[in-house]
């Protein structure tokens, strides 16, 4: 006496009604789809919710049985208008919105902004806020490539190395909430120097940090360097030629792992970098694991110039002395008429740059990441474009995936380490 | 950019009728359609200038009676590692339209859909001028001074609940 419904099934019982899939399952003859099905194309929908796209990235793969005949990636879907939005707020109130683009290292977001609004309104800016901007950057950067390198080893199956840089990163946090305040979206950078002076708390937990650091990226690279599984998955795969990378405009890692030594921090030296000893990491081989190795090389450097930021810093203030343009101290606003007046104007009718175009760029940690503004002479932005190097490093990905296998294009977008919040403005 | 790098530049775009501006120490050139394929050849293929790399473009609008439309191109030169930008004025508001730069650099490519699907603005000769953030079906270009920052109410086909 069959009891289950699976038993049931298998012996026809007509008590259960088929169902339609199971009916039409049956019916087929698979011997002839299997064949024609090898011989078809086929086209896969990965994401826009895929763990190994690293954000709302959708790619359309037109596949040869497993090998990746075409690639159509497809944005937008994180794509909030921040452009939009700058034009209708005064040049200080977009702050915290570049916060959102790169939201893995939003300092170089602030950083970059603010140099471009600087530009335009002529304004320079202390000393000892350059230091800081330099120092906080160079965290975001570390920040940055720690999560590249943990879910690019996670991508290739390792769970260990990613708790690890997390451990670090959270260190970096604990900074951040030292001397910025806030642990994530730090809206650090200001017009005319930074938001507020480091303590001297925060000096030993970065000089703690940095002493440190180091020795942990010694284990984390002593664990995967030759470990065979790790390094067949990303050897040679992904590769583009140099002339390819320099044609499709890409930036960063992805350019520097092709042999040229392009940084905007060694080119065209803003803030401290012309005053700080470090080296452009490169290498010629130009795939994945290259492009790994460059990121990880680059953490090196960085720990190396927040070391000497903290040892060559000057006393001093860290906020431009300039009302009209830079806001006043939180302190003087309560207590003189005199700054109670321009916060006001500012904060309501903002800076009035005179007409007239800059850009402002920086290094960050996935290429250089720039703000072009236009300015009508009002207290807002007549137009910003913000050049986000995600979005233009994408745009190798269709030749990065071209013959390469359906499983190799998870670490591929892990080489390239996209962000979609900038990608997607 | 030096003051010697500019010279060449402006002696090699002679007779190209182009003006310079400045980008707050950065030079820009200013040019119609008519003449941005042939400088930016110059500027790319010349051994002397070699700007090998596009990094952005950039839409504008001016909202007005003339003139209304620009795009603004951002050169990277690897070998003296300087940057200039070229900028293309669009004397037609109805239909702005400006020859796509595709052939020149590859990277331009999704710069320019950007710029189609930001402001409307048409590169004649483009490989694949889709838009790349808005959904095909949308019927707007929502960077422009008229389109209004809450959005147009129906504008975007929601799934239904």
């Amino acid at each position: 006496m069959p009891h289950t419904v699976y038993e049931k099934l298998k012996n026809n019982d007509p008590s259960i009604p088929k169902s339609k899939i199971l009916e039409a399952l049956e019916s087929q003859d698979l011997s002839l789809e299997f064949n024609d099905a090898l011989e078809n194309e086929m086209v896969l929908n990965m994401g826009p919710q895929h763990p190994a796209t690293h954000g709302v990235l959708r790619l359309l793969l037109s596949l040869d049985g497993e090998t990746i005949k075409k690639a159509v990636p497809d944005l937008g879907y994180l794509h909030r208008g921040y452009e939009k939005l700058a034009e209708n707020m005064s040049y200080h109130e977009f702050i915290p919105h570049t916060d959102r683009l790169d939201y893995l290292q939003p300092v170089a977001n602030n950083i970059a902004y603010t140099l471009a609004v600087e530009k335009l309104l002529n304004l320079e800016i202390p000393e000892r806020s350059k230091y800081l901007r330099t120092l906080s950057a160079e965290l975001g950067r570390i920040q940055s490539h720690l999560i590249a390198y943990g879910t690019t080893v996670m991508d290739t199956g390792g769970l260990t190395p990613f708790l690890w840089a997390m451990r670090e990163r959270e260190k970096i946090l604990d900074i951040y909430d030292m001397y910025i305040g806030v642990r994530f979206t730090t809206s650090y950078s200001r017009i005319g120097g930074v938001a507020q002076d480091i303590t001297d708390e925060a000096i030993a937990a970065i000089l703690k940090f940095t002493d440190e650091f180091p020795g942990y990226l010694k284990e984390m690279r002593d664990i995967i360097e030759r470990n065979r599984v790790f390094v067949d998955r990303l050897e040679g795969i992904g590769y583009m030629s140099k002339e390819d990378v320099i044609n499709y405009g890409i930036t960063g890692p992805i350019l520097r792992a092709t042999g040229v030594d392009c940084d905007l921090r060694k080119d065209s030296p803003y803030l401290a970098y012309d005053k700080v000893d470090f080296d452009v990491p490169t290498t010629t081989e130009s795939d994945s694991l290259a492009r790994f190795w460059i990121r990880f090389e680059e953490m090196y450097q960085s720990a190396k110039i927040i070391r000497q930021c903290i040892e060559k810093m000057p006393k001093g203030p860290v906020n431009a002395l300039s009302p009209k343009k830079s806001l006043p101290n939180k302190e003087k606003i309560y207590t003189k008429m005199e700054e109670l007046i321009h916060d006001f104007m500012l904060i309501n009718f903002g800076q009035n740059p005179p007409v007239g175009e800059s850009y402002g760029a920086v290094e960050s940690s996935k290429g250089e990441l720039g703000f072009y503004i236009i300015s009508d002479g009002s207290g807002k932005p007549f137009r910003t474009k913000i050049h986000s190097p995600s979005f233009c490093n994408l745009q190798a990905i269709p030749v990065m995936l071209k013959d390469s296998l359906i499983s190799d294009s998870v670490v591929i977008i892990g080489g390239i380490d996209p962000v979609m919040g900038e990608a997607d403005k | 950019m030096n003051e010697e790098r500019l010279n060449i530049i402006k002696e090699k775009l002679n007779g190209l009728g182009v003006e310079f501006y400045d980008v707050n120490g950065t030079p820009g050139i200013i040019t119609s359609p008519e003449n941005v394929l042939k400088i930016c050849d110059i500027l790319k293929n010349d051994g002397s200038i070699s700007f090998e790399q596009c990094r952005d473009t950039v839409g504008v609008d001016r909202f007005a009676k003339k003139n209304r439309f620009e795009v603004i191109y951002s050169l990277y030169s690897l070998k003296y590692r300087d940057r200039i930008f070229v900028k293309v004025i669009i004397e037609d508001n109805k239909k702005p339209e400006t020859p796509t730069l595709t052939n020149l650099w590859n990277s331009v490519n999704w710069y320019e859909r950007e710029a189609y699907d930001m402001f409307g603005i048409v590169f004649t000769g483009h490989p694949d001028l889709r838009r790349i953030y808005m959904p095909e079906e949308f019927e707007y270009y929502p960077l422009r001074k008229d389109f209004p920052l809450m959005g147009i109410p129906g504008s975007i086909n929601l799934p239904k609940k």
